[in-house]
């Protein structure tokens, strides 16, 4: 029953300024329901411009990127968000929550933009979800008045509330001390075996790579291993 | 349930720089009660000094001009008919410059639709006897309950009641300037004399002020019947029928038919007054162009405010943008902003510039040209207020619309990676 959900074939990509360069060279990969990936690399090596090409925010590529089997067109941008917002979960290295809101609103801004469910039931499972994250006291907070670790645990609930087939991460333990770093990683290796969440995670940080089910390693634009 | 949530977003923002959006919102606030309050007084001076003339002035006035008669014996001729016949030294006829048949034309004015109203009229020139001195005037014979209902003439009576030029037989109600000269106040007896050496004696009851001097000087009225009698004439005898139109500007075109239909001459209005037209024309366009001006300042102001929170915004736009909000949603969002300082700053620039209006009324201003003004004149129109707070919308929303393109155009991948 491996199902495949993110598919990318043979992406080449381009800088055009100053000058052409190939950053991305003929990456052809799957990730299955379930995996833990890591997406490993030196600085400059082409990771987060592969995420972000994955992750449909970046057009300007050649190839085919499949999400849930289904092809990504690469100029239909109200699609592209509604994809976006429906099957792809994001955490980044910084954790860009609005802090015009509290942390439940922040949690629930894109459910309420999917509008699958009512106000109510998008308020209780975004509680459900920082529960899981074990954060449900900070829910009526400020997103200014919380600490680093915590917000970056807010953010991964926001990026769970549609429920996604695949959580992106771009060095989402970047700006974490060690022990907020490891707390992340629980989380995520919670995520994979309780939930059966697909994870994709950009980073350079070797230990955490090596705790992962599957690492991709890649070099000049181009998969190693 | 969508909208909602980018109404939500809209006003979190709002209200995290509500400093901003009050200064915003002030600026059309500003603007908008400034265009109000200058609308309002420049149509209320507009009004009045339209006022001063048009409504004392008949849209049509059927008289019978004194000219040469266009039709000389010559071109009646079958040889000379079809020909160009020169005649020099033609002098104007001594046709009777009294209406004909006044009575009939008079019933059917009554039942002509178009008209509002009508006053027959009947002028002589005369001389007031003063002492050794004569002062040459016009004694305008005219119905005082038509004239105070369609003329305002009341309006300009300073002192004395007008009605009673009906209930007191041989009096009369002078000009200012004339009463003036003549040294008479309401009560005295007044000798005047008519071209064919006819004295007579009337009694002021009454003195009017119109502001304009030249006409307070010569004129004077009285009922139609002490003009008959003055001229000696019969009580169908009138020179004039001051008509007033429901439509003033089918004038023109009523003028013409009457001129044919009753076989006299009718001015209307609007040649006679042209200038007048013209000038609140002009008073109108400039009050304009100065409200639309602050307007499009005001819209220069919302539109710097909102350039600067989206530039400190842009991470909250970038991840509204990776999380599923498309560039038209993040489009909405900043247009709901401009468009929600523009309904809230103008409506309160509604009410301040009803206020500076209301204030601007009761400042005295009293002018002797002017007798029935006693504050400075405001127009209350409505139109005003609606056309105020449409244009208030239109550039607000455009102010937005500019911004909101800019940002719904952020690529949210430059500014993650940025970090």
């Amino acid at each position: 029953m491996n199902q495949t959900i993110l598919e990318a074939k043979h992406i080449n990509k381009y800088f055009e300024d100053p000058v052409r360069i190939k950053v991305l060279s003929d990456i052809n990969f799957s990730i299955n329901k379930g995996d833990f990936v890591s997406l490993t690399g030196k600085s400059g090596c082409g990771k987060s411009t592969l995420l972000y090409v994955l992750s449909t925010m970046d057009t300007a590529y050649e190839g085919e990127v499949f999400i849930d089997q289904a092809l990504m067109p690469k100029s239909n941008e109200s699609f592209l968000a509604k994809i976006r917002n429906e099957k792809i979960g994001f955490v980044f290295q910084f954790h860009y929550l609005l802090n015009e809101f509290n942390v439940l609103e922040n949690v629930m801004l894109p459910g309420q933009k999917l509008a699958k469910y009512s106000k109510e039931e998008i308020e209780h499972r975004a509680y459900e979800k920082l529960k899981i994250l074990d954060i449900e006291k900070l829910a009526f907070k400020k997103a200014n008045q919380i600490s680093g670790g915590e917000k970056q645990r807010v953010a991964i609930a926001r990026a769970l509330i549609n429920d996604p087939h695949i959580i992106m991460g771009d060095e989402p333990t970047g700006n974490l001390d060690k022990k907020n770093s490891d707390k992340v990683f629980d989380i995520f290796t919670k995520l994979v075996s309780e939930l059966n969440q697909t994870l994709l995670i950009v980073t350079h940080d070797e230990s955490f790579a090596e705790r992962t089910n599957r690492i991709i390693k890649m070099e000049d634009g181009k998969i190693i291993s | 349930m969508k909208k909602g949530i980018l109404i939500n977003i809209a006003k979190a923002l709002l209200l995290a720089r509500w400093r901003q959006t009050l200064v915003a919102a002030t600026g059309v606030t500003f603007s908008i009660a400034m265009f109000i309050t200058l609308l309002s007084f420049m149509s209320g001076l507009n009004d009045l000094l339209d006022g001063l003339i048009l409504n004392r002035t008949p849209h049509v006035k059927l008289y019978n001009d004194i000219k040469p008669n266009v039709n000389q014996p010559v071109n009646n001729i079958a040889a000379f008919k079809d020909k160009h016949n020169f005649i020099s030294s033609v002098k104007s006829d001594a046709a009777r410059i009294a209406l004909y048949n006044s009575g009939a034309i008079m019933k059917n004015l009554a039942i002509d639709n178009r008209v509002l109203g009508f006053t027959p009229r009947l002028t002589a020139q005369i001389f007031f006897n003063n002492g050794s001195t004569e002062i040459t005037g016009a004694l305008n014979g005219i119905d005082p309950i038509k004239e105070a209902k369609l003329f305002h003439f009341n309006e300009y009576v300073t002192s004395g009641d007008a009605i009673n030029l009906n209930n007191e037989s041989n009096t009369i109600i002078l000009g200012k300037g004339l009463a003036e000269k003549l040294t008479a106040s309401i009560g005295t007896i007044v000798q005047i004399s008519t071209s064919t050496g006819e004295r007579f004696q009337l009694k002021v009851i009454g003195i009017f002020q119109s502001g304009l001097k030249d006409f307070d000087d010569v004129q004077s009225y009285t009922s139609i019947k002490t003009v008959q009698k003055v001229l000696i004439k019969p009580n169908d005898y009138i020179t004039a029928i001051d008509v007033k139109l429901k439509d003033i500007t089918l004038a023109p075109a009523l003028a013409k038919e009457y001129a044919k239909v009753y076989e006299l001459d009718a001015e209307d209005i609007q040649t006679a007054n042209s200038q007048f037209e013209t000038g609140s024309f002009i008073r109108t366009l400039i009050s304009y162009a100065v409200g639309i001006t602050l307007l499009v300042v005001a819209g220069f102001g919302i539109y710097n405010i909102l350039n600067m929170m989206i530039f400190e915004k842009m991470d909250s736009i970038a991840i509204l943008k990776a999380t599923g909000f498309s560039g038209t949603d993040v489009k909405s969002i900043f247009i709901y902003i401009a468009v929600s300082i523009g309904i809230f700053g103008g409506l309160v620039g509604l009410l301040f510039g009803l206020i500076i209006s209301s204030i601007i009324d009761q400042i005295p201003f009293v002018t002797a040209a002017l007798p029935t003004i006693k504050t400075y004149p405001i127009n209350y129109n409505p139109n005003f207020y609606i056309i105020g707070i449409i244009f208030s919308l239109i550039t607000t929303y455009f102010a937005g619309w500019f911004p909101a393109r800019k940002a719904s155009k952020i690529d949210p991948v430059i500014i993650i990676r940025g970090k």
